[in-house]
């Protein structure tokens, strides 16, 4: 272990003397100092520009060496070194955040106005080796001193994890709460709480006759009514799929999975293109009935119709198993004391899947809060909280403030809904699903039940199936609605070639490829930080578990927008300076998505038998050698899973992403949504439609990997565990 | 391969707690080099957790282990020099039967070829030689026990722990491989560890067994001790069948007890006993049927059972029902028969209620 830790001094001094300190001019990976000879590293600015703050690391690592070298007794070693190695941290850490010219200053007086006044450029490549190496010092010394076992590998891993979800999710959001107390030249609490109770947010005038509610009261109300409805329809759509026997149920499943990888503004799209007011159906309904053209669908209306269409399908996904879960031998007991089909179903199935039914209820509630494609699309002048931090921070009266309370009244209602989730079905929810070792057969629903169900569902599904035809359809037309003369314009001018000069002509291919570049960096890398998480979750036992398993999950209830927001408040300025990059869309993706990484890792990791990585240790391999030999080649398709997964998301994801792109860096959603606005409603669709395939076409393609794998392995591993 | 570098085993009052639930209660354990010590218990008494604790895979709560004379209580599981035959095996799916007898070695730093030789060594030693290059699911399940087996002894371990390594095989293959441990063990010198809960294999193989029960250690000693002096009634329950007889003892002088079965008196000695309730330990096949006429408890066979080499009755007495075992060729009795029930004076051992 000496000498691992020897091994970091060694990086993180050549952090300070070797590379540049601050972020070149050329962005975090430019290597163009490489030729100049002198890197303006730690010790040049503090030799030759008199930045003498920029000792801490340093001093922190000379000292570290001389307790290595120079302290007998191991465990006050150990402990010697985790003192001075962690000051080290914090002051790297503070001096990085006090010494700015821009961004909260809220250490100004208490560090002498003058220093602090001085400014510095943001971390650059030797800030960023220092500081890790100071990191994995500590986390060494820290498992020396008997913490975790004595395993310096988890223990790093727990201290790596829980540093970047420090620096990547609770730092920018401090940010949005510094930002809600700011007031010209200064802070106050006092004004924080009539802005944030303000009526233009929690108003409701539009119940007693006003003109319209609060954005927050708005967002609310929407969500209420999303979940509601794709709790109804994702009951209805399972009850068909596991308690009858309804053909068609391939091309059912189909339709419920096709939304996922659906950019969320597409299906607004196509709800325009036929229920706008020169939409298909508008222009018949005129034609047969004589109705008027409106608008109505620009609002509640059609915000609510996109959400439907949109979040069903994870309703569904979760009440599928949540309906078979339903133990078949408590509704044959319910049946042979002689209640009917109905009376099963309402007194006993029900009732059994209530904590299910909570859980999608609450899922719908987020995801409707989060929202921001189709509201951005659809609202019209129904105003909520997702879009109006958006226009708060690009509108033309940009205003910071107001978007840190908007973030702030957002994140207060998913936080909620996020916590009463956890609340309920971790109480409730184990007592009612048995073992699967239950055979017999689940009653079959009484005919009014099924009645109900394909009512609900069938016109639904049949809306999914129009949408998605009007999507390819619409993207053939030369102008939807006006003139519907087949055409591949759309496709020419996003993805046009110059075959002539091999050139690229069409607009679409710069966003198409960044898009592309950054997903497929993004993916693999939630996947590890998402698998690594679980691995330790499910794995390790450590102090503070079930704090870390929260802080991890946490990032989901946090809406798009305001990750976007708090990203650019927090890394515009140093110390972390990031805006513009594409470090920060691929920052970005990775911490959204983690807590996905970390759900499919915890489910494949539960039927890894834990006495494989068990034997590894007793053989004496440590933890990372287990990891490396034993779990990760047992793990491949949990892998691939999480990687298809967060590649889609990276793809499809808008609300963080339209905060943080840049010219230089611009992806295929924000384009569209440019798009949109300007009204070139076929070029949107056309890139939709590529980008659909795209998706497709990655995820067959993993498919194919995950399923030859899978299949091989389950196969030798049932083999071995039968005998 | 020689005789390796065996090691003791020592637990100082360890305790270990799963949350709320307590798995051991102050446990002192004494395992001398090169012993195959068995625990012995019912489901869920804590040997599995007495295993991992010498493994190092998980930590007391309290108290002190020593390994070899060393404390190793703080050591991780992969700085102990301590071997584990898993109950499933744990065999690595994705490698080959060689690649996992060598994986301990090559962890540790050892060059390949070395290993390799090392490997096929171990395989011919339980037999194995020339099937490196299967997976283990190409393997029978037997197969697959030894090849979890040569994993662990390539390692040449301080301390051996097998988890009921036979459960998962079929009952003739069973005898057939416990045997093979048992010869391999003695062979190397190993200091085993052996879990299982079935009595009859744990006095097949040991050389002591420490029987637990409630996260207790309930009796401790070689197989033949426990059999004839059960220390309670649990034990002689467990250990064997008994025919567990409730008695008074009336009288207690140096050590004897006198106390009545039916019409006759016995006495015994036993220092643990007081005068009082107690009970009797019969073993079946000490009870002896007669011809009514002769002297004894009188009874009747309620229930006969022809088993080829022997005979099982129960036979209702007015000392309750009584299992006796009587072997083919004597007299035998049919249901409904009035026998008489003799039992000799040394065959009666006493334990407290
Ligand atoms: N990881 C654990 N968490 C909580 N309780 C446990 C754990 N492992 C074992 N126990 C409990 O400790 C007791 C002893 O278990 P174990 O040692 O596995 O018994 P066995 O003698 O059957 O091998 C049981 O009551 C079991 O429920
Ligand atoms: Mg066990």
């Amino acid at each position: 272990m000496r000498q691992t830790i020897a091994l970091w001094l060694l990086a993180g001094l050549a952090g300070c003397t070797l590379l540049p300190w601050y972020m070149t001019s050329g962005g975090f990976w430019s290597f163009e100092w490489v030729g100049d000879g002198t890197p303006d590293s730690a010790l040049t600015q503090i030799v030759q520009v008199g930045r003498w703050w920029l000792i801490a690391p340093i001093l922190a690592m000379l000292t570290v060496a001389i307790v290595q070298f120079g302290v007998v007794e191991p465990v006050r070693r150990a402990k010697l070194s985790l003192w001075i190695a962690s000051a080290g941290l914090v002051l790297t850490a503070l001096q990085g955040l006090v010494i700015v010219r821009a961004g909260p200053r809220l250490f100004e007086g208490l560090f002498g106005g003058e220093v602090a006044a001085a400014g510095q450029p943001g971390f650059g490549i030797g800030a960023g080796v220092a500081l890790i190496s100071l990191l994995f010092i500590a986390t060494i010394s820290l498992s020396q001193t008997g913490r975790g076992r004595g395993d310096a590998f988890v223990v790093s891993m727990i201290g790596l994890i829980v540093a970047l979800v420090a620096v990547f999710v609770f730092y920018p959001v401090a940010h949005i709460l510094i930002r809600a107390f700011e007031i010209p030249g200064g802070y106050s609490l006092t004004q924080f709480f009539p802005r944030f109770f303000d009526s233009g947010l929690w108003g409701l005038d539009c119940l007693f006759g006003g003109q319209s509610c609060g954005t927050a009261i708005n967002s609310l109300f929407l969500a209420l009514m999303t979940a509601a409805g794709t709790t109804i329809l994702g009951l209805a759509f399972a009850l068909i799929f596991t308690r009858t026997d309804f053909r068609a149920k391939k091309l059912l499943r189909v339709l419920t999975v096709i939304p996922i990888i659906t950019p969320p503004f597409v299906i607004g799209l196509a709800l325009i293109l036929l229920f706008g007011r020169s939409g298909t159906v508008t222009e018949i309904a005129a034609e047969l009935f004589g109705t008027e053209k409106t608008r109505w669908l620009y609002g509640f209306w059609g915000v609510y119709f996109a959400q439907l269409l949109s979040f069903t399908p994870i309703a569904f996904l979760v009440l599928i198993g949540v309906v078979q879960g339903v133990s078949p031998s408590m509704e044959e007991a319910s049946q042979t004391l002689s209640a009917d089909r109905w009376q099963t179903f309402r007194r006993v199935s029900l009732p059994l899947m209530r904590p299910g039914l909570a859980n999608a209820f609450l899922l719908g509630f987020i995801e409707s809060l989060a929202d921001f494609g189709n509201p951005l699309v659809l609202g019209g002048g129904y105003n909520v909280l997702s879009t109006d931090i958006y226009f708060a921070i690009v509108g033309s009266a940009a205003d910071p403030a107001k978007a840190a309370i908007l973030a702030i009244a957002l994140l207060s209602l998913t936080l909620s809904a996020f916590l009463a989730q956890r609340w309920w079905v971790g109480r409730k929810s184990y007592a009612t699903i048995t073992g699967k070792a239950d055979s017999g057969q689940n009653a079959g629903l009484s005919p009014v039940v099924k009645a109900i169900c394909y009512w609900i569902a069938l016109p639904w599904a049949a809306l999914t199936a129009v949408v998605y035809s009007m999507i390819i359809f619409g993207s053939f037309v030369k102008l939807w609605g006006y003139d519907h003369s087949f055409t591949f314009d759309h496709y020419t001018r996003a993805f046009g070639i110059d075959f002539t000069s091999g050139r690229l002509t069409g607009v679409a291919w710069d966003s198409y490829f960044t898009t592309l570049t950054i997903s497929s960096i993004a993916a693999p890398l939630t996947a590890l930080v998402g698998l690594a998480t679980a691995y330790l979750l499910v794995r390790q036992k450590f102090v503070g578990k079930d704090a870390f398993e929260f802080s991890t999950m946490l990032s989901f209830a946090i809406p798009g927008t305001v990750i976007g927001v708090s990203y650019i408040m927090a890394f515009n300025f140093p110390p972390i300076e990031l805006t513009g990059t594409s470090i920060i869309l691929i920052v970005v993706f990775v911490f959204r998505n983690m807590p996905v990484g970390v759900r499919g890792g915890i489910a494949a990791m539960s039927q890894l038998d834990s006495s494989l990585d068990e034997a590894s240790v007793t053989l004496g391999a440590n933890s990372f050698t287990t990891v490396r030999r034993v779990i990760l080649p047992l793990m491949g398709p949990a892998l691939f899973a999480a990687i298809t997964y967060s590649f889609v998301r990276a793809i499809t994801s808008v609300s963080a992403v339209i905060f943080l792109v840049s010219a230089k860096h611009n992806m295929a959603t924000s384009f569209i949504v440019g798009r949109v606005e300007n009204g070139e409603f076929g070029i949107a669709i056309a890139y939709s439609a590529v980008l659909i395939v795209t998706m497709l076409t990655a995820i067959l393609l993993l498919q194919l990997i995950i399923g030859t794998r899978r299949l091989r392995r389950t196969d030798r591993v049932q083999t071995a565990a039968r005998a | 391969m020689t005789k390796i570098n065996a090691g003791s085993v020592r637990f100082d009052g360890v305790v270990k707690r799963f949350g709320d639930v307590t798995a051991l209660k102050r446990l002192d354990l004494d395992i001398a080099a090169g012993e195959l010590v068995t625990l012995l218990g019912p489901s869920g008494c804590g040997k599995t957790t007495t295993l991992r604790l010498i493994a190092g895979l998980e930590t007391a709560s309290d108290g002190r282990i020593e390994i070899g004379g060393e404390d190793v209580t703080h050591l991780t599981a992969t700085s102990r020099k301590v071997s584990m035959v898993f109950q499933s095996y744990a065999l690595f799916p994705h490698m080959s039967v060689a690649q996992n007898v060598a994986y301990g070695l090559t962890v540790g730093g050892m060059r390949k070829t070395e290993a390799a030789q090392k490997a096929e060594h171990g395989l011919e030693m339980v037999g194995l030689a020339g099937y490196g290059e299967r997976l283990p699911s190409e393997l029978s399940g037997g197969q697959q026990q030894r090849v979890a087996v040569a994993r662990a002894i390539v390692l040449e371990p301080e301390v051996l722990l097998l988890d009921e390594p036979l459960s998962n095989l079929d009952a003739k293959l069973r005898r057939h491989v416990r045997e093979e441990i048992r010869q391999i063990q003695q062979r190397l010198g190993l200091t085993a560890v052996y879990v299982t809960h079935d009595q009859e294999e744990a006095m097949a193989v040991s050389d002591r067994i420490i029987v637990m029960r409630n996260a207790e250690i309930a009796q401790a000693g070689s197989p033949k001790e426990l059999y004839d002096c059960p220390n309670s009634a649990f034990i002689a329950d467990f250990i064997g069948d008994a025919n567990l007889v409730p008695v008074e003892i009336d009288r207690v002088d140096d050590g004897q007890c006198h106390f009545t079965i039916g019409n006759r008196r016995y006495s015994t000695t036993n220092a643990l006993i007081q005068a009082g309730p107690a009970q009797a330990v019969l073993r079946p096949q000490s009870i002896n049927l007669d011809n009514p006429q002769m002297d004894g408890l009188p009874g009747e066979v309620t229930a006969a059972a022809y088993l080829g080499r022997e005979i099982q009755y129960t036979v209702e007495t007015s000392a309750g029902p009584l299992f006796v075992i009587a072997e083919a060729n004597a007299r035998a009795h049919k249901r409904g028969d009035a026998v008489s029930v003799n039992i000799a004076n040394e065959a009666v051992r006493l334990v407290a209620n």
